[in-house]
This record gives structure tokens, C-alpha cells and sequence, in this order.
């Protein structure tokens, strides 16, 4: 049943109240666990040996040197993964370590355990590994033209998919196009890698403590790695700091259990800064391709795109990231008629996944600098070009889909256009030079810089797409007015713990929830990804808890004979609207434990055909971002001075842990547009620290200013969109776009660097 | 790997002639990050930042100099009373790391890893900073443009150890910029100091992280101070402007991942443009 009412009661820790996260506390004063901090009595560290060449072939891999290291208890490499060789989340293309080549800078090739962290470097070190060097396939046009050999026996193309709707011969009267680019960034959650695995007595099976995004999927792909059943493996989520998408797919999983297994100790590993950059996915760098084709009123006729994402050494998602960027080409805008040709392609770069905005950033970086050069070309604002073009409940994607969602992008338009700009001009009343651009360097005085407004409006998918049922499971228990939460939804610091308290606590009239431990000891949550969880894990709980809550309604409506259809909770009460009666939650519950399991199942979707057709998508949100920028142009500096946005939320069950995402999803869009990016050279990484890859600090992080449009999806089992992923969408192109009109400059790559401002 | 943790200077000087090849820790903001990430071994590392000696600092005003101890942290460097007698310093020193850094980096830690994006360098620089060393032989001063001789090399003898930093307490301008990436925490990607001594009538103008050690610009200093009017605090435009094109001509920059040289040349120059109309803001 679809629940869309707007909360009349905001009683605390209710749906609708900013209730604290129940771990914000601990976190706060550092006495939080994170699966770093795990450890257990007898443990021994694990360590992993990774390729310093982007490519090259192995010729001999002699580890006798490790073994001779005082504390060495195991030395493994391919030849001891009992199961499957390979993993990966789509396709299993990843040795679990590499045994005849090598393929990106940080490729594991073998892991030792040992007493110490000390003997696990010393070991590392006295292995010996030959390599015939070969030459990297760096520039992913060579695998999509097929210049370049194959550099895996399943070739150098992920996927290519083409998108061909309407009328293709449709040219002008307005031709606007570019080719934009944007680099590698990074998702540097704070909580490194980390887990500690615990092997069963006799070996039979293991218990994994693992910060991940998704643990039945780890669970599958680690199970068949060390060739057990599935059940034999039991994984508990660690403390999780942060993912960003970096956790979804495996890293340092399989090779910890087989560590665990081999020494039949608990052994732990954890990633340094310099490890976790190579050990996990980024997001894909992408040269994008723009062409639209409008009326003279700035109408959309038809976009042609062509997207080229750089998917590094192994599938990982590229495939899924493809179809997300391309069927995303259109942006938030009525459009007939497309022409999209994309490829996810294999390199010797590092591989690449999935990144909140999964393939949507990449698109709409592309087709919101089209929409401004459209304004330029018919002599629109920015604003009115958007407003003209905007897309509304019932519109036909480019996929031939018709949007269902609410979308509600000519209100997000309207209303972020009423939002207060910046109240002091350049620089501060207070006159502090920390406020300009270069900070605390002091490079700029006010007479140097300029400052410019920038647009950006994004529709971002929510849930798996393509024919993927990621269902999400909860079960709830109700005994003497307490009620305990069971669910395997991984808590990366999104706050689902928080709304699967509140949700309980409203449906079933209790103050009291116990979150039980989230393992897998119950069904599958699918992954804390695609702005999914509060809707998918959410209808879960929603669902589990009405379940109890009829169970109960039965139980009190029998005592007192009354129509179970009646009761109604309020309050801490479970209330007959027809006799008046009134029965504590906790009276009702006394003495019997109700106790319910529930699956959330989003409505089936489709893959796509040969053109591109095809109802892959589940549901939609929009978002609209502004940025005031201060630029100093002759340094290329920038002040991202403030971002105001309006997000399509559905309804609000949380404000402040909603405010939280927006905030942080902010932090990372200005990251991507002015700093962010890893760079490798020939296939090597060159800034694997936080000396080099550089995050916004504090100063760095412009004044947010937010306006929720709060219109209840009817498709949602609360009425509530996901909110994790647009706020990160429309940012990069809103500031990028507040660059441009500061300086007067064609900005088509990000991030922006100080050379593109100067030179450029 | 052997630690000592002298507590008097006496002390520090014996362990550095006991162990000559030592390696020595201030503030270890440099050190530790380079052991942690195993770019560097020590055998013997000796501490210093208990050795009260090294952690006092003295304004002389008859001869108008300040004593900085070694071990006074940028800390205590970005706030007066100190930043009101070297406020280019204090500049410097703002940029420095997180708050958490620059209350345990120290000005000799700095000199002693003598890194040419090292953010307090350009100052010294510029103000003739006076490095003291001292070893079990005997004390010594050495100039800091002498000092540095390249990255990360410097002129102190195994055993020797870096005990003060004096400056000159200057009665003009002084000030600081530094271009990053970020607006901070961030290395220098170009750096540049200017000192205009009204007294002396001179001007000193100095660069960091576009050269081998901290460059200064003798051409356009003489330039500058030829047509600088102290008193009025005047230059002229076009004055400015050739100034920046010689400071650009004195930088030796290259490229790396941080930036290219391009574009380092021409910061210096902008920076140099800047920190002259700040020390003399008429035209």
C-alpha cells in the first residue's frame, strides 16, 4: 500500500522529524568501531603485493624470500584460490590475483599474513616477481577504433550501445556542439579498506567483518572465489566511513578469508591512503560528444551524442555506467528525436565503477554547457532556454520510456531562481582576504577578481536498471512495546539507520526500536547505491512493520471485539475510531512477539534493444543548481562563494539528514568541477595521496542555501525519492558554468585548473 | 632503529656527535609522513622537540632583530606576538598545513628540510634570514640564500644541529602570496615573498617552487628599489610591469603533475605584480 500523506505530526523520532543518527555520537567523540578497528585475540595482519606496471606479462613469481621472514604464517597467490579465479559484479573478468599479466598499476599479484605489519613489508619485499613490460593501452579511442591488441581475452570493448529514436534526419535551424571531458575522480571516503576475517574451526566456513556497500553481493562473489556455498560464508558489516560507490565492488575481501582460511587465524588487512587509491574503482573519465539540433524559440529537436567512457583494466559496472550516461544524454528536457553511439571501453588505466551519479555526472556536464551555448544561439537566458525545454510527468526518454515519476523541473527551475543570492559582494564586508579566491595563500586583492552565476538542471535514475530485481528484505519483531529491526542494508554513513527507527517507530506507535546487526542472517538489501536504500530498504521496513502492525490490530481487535479495520495507531496508542478505545502499543504487545519478514520489489524494467529502446529505468529525480563563483583570472583561482539548489525529494522523512546529503553531495560536484582528479601518465599514477589529490576543505566549501520541492512520489513506498546522488549531478556543471560567465572562456574539461582559466 | 629524546640542548648535541648520521625530528610534520610511507629509513632518529633551549624566541629591539629558537612552531608564528614583528612570516605560516600541523611544525624543521615549496623559505629569503648551527665543535651562522644549496640540501654537517633562525626586524612592508590548487592545506605550486625595508631603502623579492632552492630576483629588485618612493609608498605602473616580466625571467620552473612550467613562470610574475602594489599602493 502507497502511504503518500505529508506527516501531520512531526513527534520526535518520527517519519518527518530531523531525528540524530543513533552512531552520531560515538563518531563524534572517535569511540565509533570502524571495520579498521576490528581486530581479534591471535590476529595476524595481511599485506598485498601489486603490480608496479600498468601491463606487462609475469614471467616467474618466486615467494620463497617471504617465507623465510621471522612472523610469516601464509604466503598466497593464484595458485591457492581454491574456487573460481575471477570475479566482478557484472562480469567476472578480475583474477582475484594476477598470474600471467598484469593490467593496471596496483593490481594484486600475491598476500601474505604475519604477526606483524612489519613482516608483512618486509615479506612483500622479498618476493620476487619477473615482468616482460609491455606497452600500455592508454587512450581508450584506440580500443574503440581496434587499433590497439586485445589486452584481456575478452577484448578491449565492455559494451558499445547505441540510442536511435525519432526522425534522424532532422538538422537545425540552431546547431549548437561541443566535446567535453572530464577526469578521473576519486570517491577518497575517509574509512579506508578494511575487514577482519574469522575462520570457522576445521575451515569449513568463514566470518567476514567488512566496511562494504553490498553484503549478499560480496557474500556470492567471495563464496564462489573460495569455492564454498554461499551459507558458508557469513559477512557482518564493519563500521563503514564512507563509499561513494567505491565499495561496491570487491577489493580486499577474498583475498583476507583466504589469508584466514590458509592460517586458520583471524587475520586482518586494511589499505593505506597510497592502496586505496589503487584498490578500488573511480569514476570513469569521459570524452563526450554533443550535437543539438533546436528551433529559433530554443526548442530541443534532436541531440546527437557520442560517449567514450574510459573503463580502466576490468568490467567492474562500465556496462551498466554506459547505459546510465546515454540515457541520460537528454538531460531533464522534452526531446523527439536522438542519435547516441556510446562505449565502455577497456584500458591499462585503472579500473573504474561506479561514482555517486554513476555515468549521469558525465552526461550532464555535457548537456548542461550545451543548454547554455543554446541560450547563447537564440538569445535566451539560461533559465528561460531550461524552462522552455523542461520535462513533466508523462514525457517520452530518448529510450522511448515514458517518465512516470513525479518531475517537477519547471517549479525547481522557478523556485531556485528566487533564491537569495550571496549578500556581500566580493571579498566580505569584513574585508577578510581568506574569503577570496586562493584562501589563506593571499594571492588575490578584490580588484582581481570577478565573479560569475552559473545554471545546471540533472535527472538522475533511482534503483537498478535493465531487467534488475534489487529487492530489499526486512523483518520485524514486536514484543512488549519494543520493537527490533532486522535488514543487511549497509550503513555507509547515509543514515538508513536512522529512518529505519523512525519508519518503525511511526507505523507501529513505538519509542523504542532496537536495530539488530546488520549481516546476513536475512535476505538480501541489495547495494547502498543508486539512491536507492530509503526507498527500497525503506518499503522493507514499511512493509515488514505493517505486517506486525495487522498482526496486532487482529490480536487487539479479537480482545476487545472490535473491527481490526478501525484501529488506527496515534501516538503510543493503537486507537478504535469507531468505540473510542485506547490500548498502549506496549499492552498490545505484551506477553507475544509478532514477528514479520518483508521484500520490496520496485516494478520490473527492461533492457534495452539494438536501438536503444526499452523501459530500463525505474523511477526519476530532478535537481537544479546555482553557483556564484569568484574567479581571479589571471592566476585561474577560484572562491566557490555559494551553490543554492532545489531537489525533487518526494517527501521529506528526515530534513537534516537530508540537508547532510545535499551538503556533502555539493562538496563532492565542486570537488569534480575545480580540484579532483587523479592523474595518470602512461598508465602510472602520479598524486595516490591527499598531498596531491586534493578534496575542498573547509574554505574551499561554498555557503549551500536549499529549497525542497516536496511533491510525494506515488510509486514510492513512502513517498520519498532518493536524495544521495542529484545533489553531486547538477553541482560540477553549475560551477563550471559560473566560470565561464565570470571569465568569458569555453571551459570543456573538468576540473578546471588554473592553466585552463589562464591559457585556455 | 634507535630514538633518543634529549632534553637540553647539551644533550641533543651529544647524541647528534654520538650519532652523526641521525636523522632529527622537530615536529616530525615531514618526517613521519615520509617513514610512514616508507620513502625514507632512519637508523637512529633523534628528537629535539623537548629540548627547552631550542623552543624560546627573542625581539633584540636595539639591534632590531628577532631570535626565533628552532623549535618555535608556525603555530605560534601565524599569531602576535610574533606575527606583528615578521607579519610576512605570519603570512606564511598561515599557509602551512591544517591548524593541527602548524601547532607542531617548526620553523627549523622547515629550514632543515629545506623543501623549495617549503612555505616559510621565500620569507627567510627575503628577509636574510641568519641560519645558527650548532654542533658539538663549536657554533656557526650561515646566511640562508647560502644554505640551501638545493632541494631538500643544505649546508649542515652531519652532527651539526639547527639551533635559531634570525631575522631582521624590518620598518616597511612585508607580505607573503602562494598559489595552490586549493585555498588551503595545499603545497605550493608558486610562491613569492617581498620585503621593502623603508630604512634601508632597499626591496627584496623572493620565490618559492619554481627553482632548484628559493630564488631571488636581484634584477628587479635593483629595478624596483631605483624607482620606488619609500615615503610616498609610490611606484609606477609601468615600473610594476617590468618588474614582474624580470621576476619572470629569474624563475627556473619545470613541470610535474602539480602544474607546468608555463604557468608557474607566469604566477610568479602576477604574484610579484600583486606583493609590489601592496607594498607601495600609489602609482
Amino acid at each position: 500500500m502507497t502511504d503518500t500523506a505529508l506527516p501531520t505530526d512531526v513527534r520526535p523520532g518520527r517519519l518527518g522529524h530531523s531525528t540524530l543518527r543513533p552512531d552520531g555520537v560515538a563518531k563524534v567523540q572517535g569511540t565509533f568501531q570502524f571495520s579498521g578497528d576490528l581486530t581479534a585475540d591471535g590476529v595476524l595482519w595481511g599485506a598485498t603485493l601489486r603490480s608496479p606496471h600498468p601491463y606487462a606479462r609475469i614471467l616467474r613469481i618466486d615467494v620463497s624470500g617471504a617465507w623465510k621472514i621471522n612472523g610469516v604464517e601464509a604466503v598466497i597467490t593464484a595458485a591457492d584460490v581454491p574456487g573460481v579465479m575471477t570475479y566482478g559484479l557484472i562480469d567476472q573478468d578480475q583474477p582475484v590475483f594476477a598470474s600471467d599479466v598484469v593490467r593496471f598499476v596496483g593490481e594484486p599479484i600475491a598476500a601474505v599474513a604475519a604477526n606483524h605489519p612489519d613482516a608483512c613489508r618486509r615479506a612483500l619485499d622479498a618476493i620476487v616477481v619477473e615482468y616482460e613490460v609491455l606497452e600500455p593501452l592508454t587512450d581508450p579511442e584506440k580500443a574503440v577504433d581496434g587499433s590497439f591488441e586485445p589486452i584481456h581475452p575478452l577484448g578491449n570493448v565492455f559494451r558499445q550501445q547505441r540510442i536511435v529514436r525519432g526522425d534522424q534526419t532532422i538538422e537545425g535551424p540552431i546547431v549548437v556542439e561541443g566535446t567535453y571531458e572530464l577526469g578521473m575522480q576519486d570517491q577518497a571516503f575517509l574509512g579506508l579498506e578494511a575487514a577482519l576475517a574469522v575462520p570457522d574451526a576445521g575451515g569449513t566456513g568463514v566470518e567476514l567483518h567488512v566496511a562494504t556497500q553490498w553484503l549478499h553481493e560480496d557474500r556470492k562473489q567471495i563464496a564462489a572465489c573460495l569455492g564454498m556455498a554461499d551459507e558458508k560464508v557469513r559477512l557482518v558489516l564493519g563500521g563503514v566511513g564512507g563509499a561513494f560507490g567505491a565499495r561496491e565492488d570487491i577489493s580486499l575481501q577474498v583475498h583476507t578469508c583466504l589469508l584466514a582460511l590458509r592460517t586458520s587465524r583471524p587475520v586482518r588487512m586494511a589499505y593505506s591512503r597510497h592502496e586505496s587509491f589503487l584498490g578500488h574503482v573511480h569514476r570513469h573519465p569521459c570524452r563526450i560528444f554533443m550535437r543539438h539540433h533546436a528551433d529559433h524559440d530554443g526548442r530541443l529537436r534532436r541531440v546527437e551524442a557520442r560517449f567514450v567512457f574510459d573503463g580502466g583494466a576490468y568490467a567492474s559496472t562500465s556496462s551498466a555506467v554506459l547505459v546510465n550516461g546515454i540515457t541520460h544524454a537528454q538531460g531533464p528536457y522534452k526531446c523527439e528525436n536522438a542519435t547516441v553511439d556510446g562505449w565502455a571501453v577497456r584500458t591499462n588505466n585503472l579500473p573504474c565503477g561506479a561514482m555517486r551519479g554513476f555515468g549521469v555526472v558525465q552526461a550532464c556536464f555535457a548537456h548542461e554547457a550545451q543548454m547554455d551555448k543554446l541560450a547563447v544561439a537564440v538569445g535566451l537566458d539560461p533559465l528561460e532556454v531550461r524552462l522552455r525545454n523542461a520535462m513533466e510527468t508523462g514525457d517520452r526518454l530518448i529510450t522511448g520510456q515514458v517518465v512516470e515519476s513525479v518531475a517537477p523541473v519547471q517549479r525547481l527551475i522557478r523556485e531556485l531562481a528566487a533564491m537569495p543570492l550571496p549578500g556581500e559582494p566580493v571579498g566580505g564586508h569584513d574585508r577578510d582576504p581568506m574569503r577570496l579566491p586562493g584562501g589563506a595563500g593571499r594571492t588575490a586583492d578584490v580588484g582581481n577578481v570577478r565573479r560569475g552565476i552559473g545554471w545546471a538542471v540533472s535527472i538522475k535514475n533511482l534503483m537498478y536498471s535493465e531487467g534488475f530485481d534489487d529487492y530489499s528484505t526486512a523483518r520485524v519483531r514486536l514484543a512488549d512495546g519494543v520493537a527490533t529491526v532486522k535488514f543487511a542494508t549497509a550503513e555507509v554513513g547515509q543514515g538508513f539507520v536512522t529512518l529505519a527507527g523512525q519508519i518503525a517507530r511511526s507505523v507501529l506507535g513505538v519509542d523504542n526500536v532496537v536495530l539488530d546487526q546488520i549481516d546476513t542472517q536475512v535476505g538480501s538489501a541489495g547495494s547502498t547505491s543508486a539512491s536507492r536504500q530509503t526507498w527500497m530498504s525503506g518499503g522493507a521496513v514499511d512493509g515488514a512493520c505493517r505486517l506486525v502492525r495487522e498482526r496486532m490490530f487482529e490480536r487487539v481487535a479479537l480482545l476487545h471485539g472490535v473491527d481490526p479495520l478501525g484501529l488506527v495507531i496515534e501516538g503510543t496508542e493503537v486507537v478504535d475510531t469507531v468505540s473510542g478505545l485506547r490500548v498502549e502499543v506496549s499492552e498490545a504487545s505484551a506477553g507475544i512477539e509478532f514477528d514479520e519478514t518483508f521484500e520490496h520489489h520496485h516494478r520490473p524494467t527492461e533492457d534495452l534493444d539494438e536501438f536503444g529502446q526499452g523501459n530500463c529505468h525505474t523511477a526519476f529525480a530532478f535537481a537544479a543548481h546555482r553557483a556564484v563563483v569568484d574567479v581571479d583570472p589571471e592566476l585561474g583561482l577560484v572562491k566557490v562563494v555559494q551553490v543554492a539548489t532545489v531537489q525533487d525529494i518526494g517527501r521529506a522523512l528526515n530534513p537534516l539528514s537530508i540537508t547532510g546529503q545535499i551538503e556533502g553531495g555539493i562538496a563532492q560536484g565542486v570537488g569534480l568541477a575545480v580540484m579532483e582528479e587523479i592523474i595518470q601518465v602512461n598508465g602510472h599514477v602520479k598524486n595516490a595521496s591527499f598531498t596531491d589529490y586534493l578534496l575542498p576543505t573547509f574554505l574551499d566549501m561554498p555557503d549551500v542555501v536549499i529549497g525542497l520541492v516536496e511533491e510525494p512520489e506515488p510509486q514510492a513506498p513512502l513517498g520519498a525519492k532518493g536524495v544521495g546522488e542529484p545533489p553531486t549531478v547538477s553541482s560540477t556543471p553549475a560551477v563550471v558554468a559560473a566560470i565561464r560567465d565570470a571569465i568569458g572562456k569555453d571551459l570543456t574539461r573538468v576540473p578546471v585548473r588554473p592553466t585552463d582559466i589562464v591559457f585556455g | 632503529m634507535s630514538v633518543l629524546v634529549p632534553t637540553s640542548l647539551a644533550d641533543a648535541l651529544q647524541a647528534l656527535a654520538e650519532h652523526p648520521d641521525a636523522t632529527v625530528l622537530a615536529g616530525g610534520t615531514d618526517l613521519m609522513v615520509e617513514l610512514n610511507g616508507g620513502h625514507r629509513r632512519a637508523t637512529s632518529v633523534v628528537v629535539v622537540n623537548r629540548v627547552p633551549e631550542l623552543c624560546t624566541w627573542r625581539h633584540d629591539p636595539i639591534t632590531q632583530t628577532l631570535r626565533l629558537g628552532a623549535g618555535v612552531t608556525y603555530g605560534q608564528i601565524e599569531r602576535d606576538p610574533i606575527a606583528s614583528l615578521v607579519p610576512g612570516l605570519a603570512e606564511a605560516a598561515r599557509t602551512v598545513g591544517s591548524p593541527q600541523i602548524r601547532h607542531a611544525a617548526t620553523i627549523g624543521g622547515n629550514v632543515g628540510t629545506c623543501s623549495p615549496a617549503g612555505d616559510g623559505l621565500p620569507v627567510l629569503s627575503a628577509l636574510n634570514a641568519e641560519v645558527e648551527l650548532v654542533s658539538a665543535e663549536g657554533i656557526r651562522s650561515v646566511p640562508f640564500a647560502s644554505f640551501m644549496v638545493g632541494p631538500k640540501r643544505t649546508l649542515r654537517e652531519p652532527g651539526e644541529l639547527i639551533t635559531a633562525i634570525t631575522v631582521p626586524v624590518v620598518d616597511g612592508w612585508q607580505g607573503y602570496a602562494k598559489v595552490g590548487v586549493r585555498n588551503a592545506m595545499v603545497i605550493a605550486t608558486a610562491s613569492a615573498s617581498l620585503v621593502a625595508d623603508a630604512r634601508r631603502g632597499t626591496v627584496a623579492i623572493a620565490l618559492g617552487s619554481v627553482g632548484p632552492t628559493i630564488l631571488r630576483c636581484p634584477e628587479a629588485e635593483a629595478y624596483a628599489m631605483q624607482h620606488a618612493n619609500f615615503s610616498e609608498r609610490s611606484l609606477a605602473a609601468d615600473v610594476v610591469s617590468h618588474c614582474c616580466e624580470l621576476v619572470r625571467l629569474a624563475s627556473r620552473p619545470i613541470d610535474d603533475h602539480r602544474s607546468t612550467a608555463a604557468y608557474r613562470r607566469h604566477a610568479v610574475g602576477v604574484l610579484a605584480g600583486r606583493l609590489l602594489r601592496r607594498a607601495f599602493p600609489n602609482d
